[in-house]
């Protein structure tokens, strides 16, 4: 519980930058990735075998997930919500290698949010142009009324997108903090499966589609 | 530690309890949200998969006030233990 209210500790410091476990936790999943990543691809052959089944397997689901969300035509963006969704899945079930969560640290997730908030700035003026996006953000529906609306409507995407994933992985933490200085044994296995496995999955599905969502939003010209 | 500091760490976990009310909004608009897929799944059990999806995306948008309070109720107990020590 303690440990769970201090948030992450500083495990050492290079010249003054402290290092907390938040960023030791984010080098182990980024090891795992690119180790996972190499397993899988190595001895690609005609016909699948092995390990090769779980690697179509992934990219073509994510591509599909991709295509079913944003349309068929901007499949272009799997290779990015793939490395989100692998993340994110990875940096929230990280609590059950007796990790810290990096998305239970505000640093992480607000990061993560403000890569989608430049992906959709981008999306915006290159489809709209950035005359027309200003005259969208500014001019509509009623001239300069409604712009501090808009400007805080734009602003708030990123805000809740980082602090649904944080607060979300962040009250993991603590109730499984709660009931491990309560029932130390039995009682908190099962619910592991809930506060780890089902909400990491959940939120990295929810993270990943809700940017995915955004962006072909901003995409949409009419 | 004076009096001052005494009561506004328990005025700040006091602050923290209240904040969680805020914890019944979501409650109420992912259940309605969820009688409204049974509805949807029953008049057309063939759209489950993907009513079943948008559902979920709902209601975790539903639940982000219900995350914002409790981010602030943590912010306010941070401020208690920092008064405490």
């Amino acid at each position: 519980m303690e440990k769970a209210l201090a948030g992450p500790s500083v495990v050492f410091e290079i010249f003054g930058i402290p290092i907390t476990e938040t960023v030791v936790s984010t080098w182990i999943i980024m090891a795992v990735i690119i180790l996972g990543a190499f397993i899988l691809t190595r001895r690609f052959e005609k016909l699948p075998r092995g390990v090769q089944n779980v690697a179509e397997a992934l990219v073509e689901g994510i591509n599909d997930f991709t295509a079913q969300t944003m349309g068929e035509k901007n499949r272009w963006f799997a290779p990015y919500a793939g490395t989100l969704l692998i993340f994110i899945f990875l940096a929230n079930i990280s609590g059950l290698f007796a990790l810290w969560p990096p998305t239970a640290d505000a640093n992480t997730t607000i990061g993560l949010a403000l890569m989608t908030f430049v992906l959709i700035l981008y999306s915006n003026i290159r489809y709209k142009g950035l005359l027309g996006y200003l005259k969208g953000l500014f001019l509509e529906p009623i001239p300069i009324v409604f712009a501090p609306i808009n400007i805080i409507g734009e602003l708030a995407t990123p805000v809740s997108l980082a602090f649904r994933l944080y607060g979300n992985i962040l009250a993991g933490v603590v109730i499984m903090g709660l009931i491990y200085s309560a029932v130390p044994v039995l009682i908190p296995v099962p619910l592991h499966f809930y506060f780890d496995l089902f909400a990491g999955i959940l939120q990295s599905f929810i993270f990943t589609m809700l940017t995915m969502v955004f962006v072909s939003m901003a995409m949409e010209t009419d | 530690m004076g009096y001052t500091e005494l009561a506004v760490a328990a005025f700040a976990v006091l602050g923290a309890g209240i904040a969680m009310i805020a914890g019944l909004g979501p409650g109420i608009g992912q259940g309605f949200a969820a009688g409204k897929g049974v509805e949807a799944v029953g008049r057309q059990p063939e759209a489950r998969g993907s009513i079943i999806t948008t559902m979920i995306l709902g209601q975790a948008v539903a639940e982000t006030t219900g995350i914002y309070s409790f981010v602030i109720a943590f912010i306010l107990i941070a401020l208690a233990r920092g008064i405490l020590g």
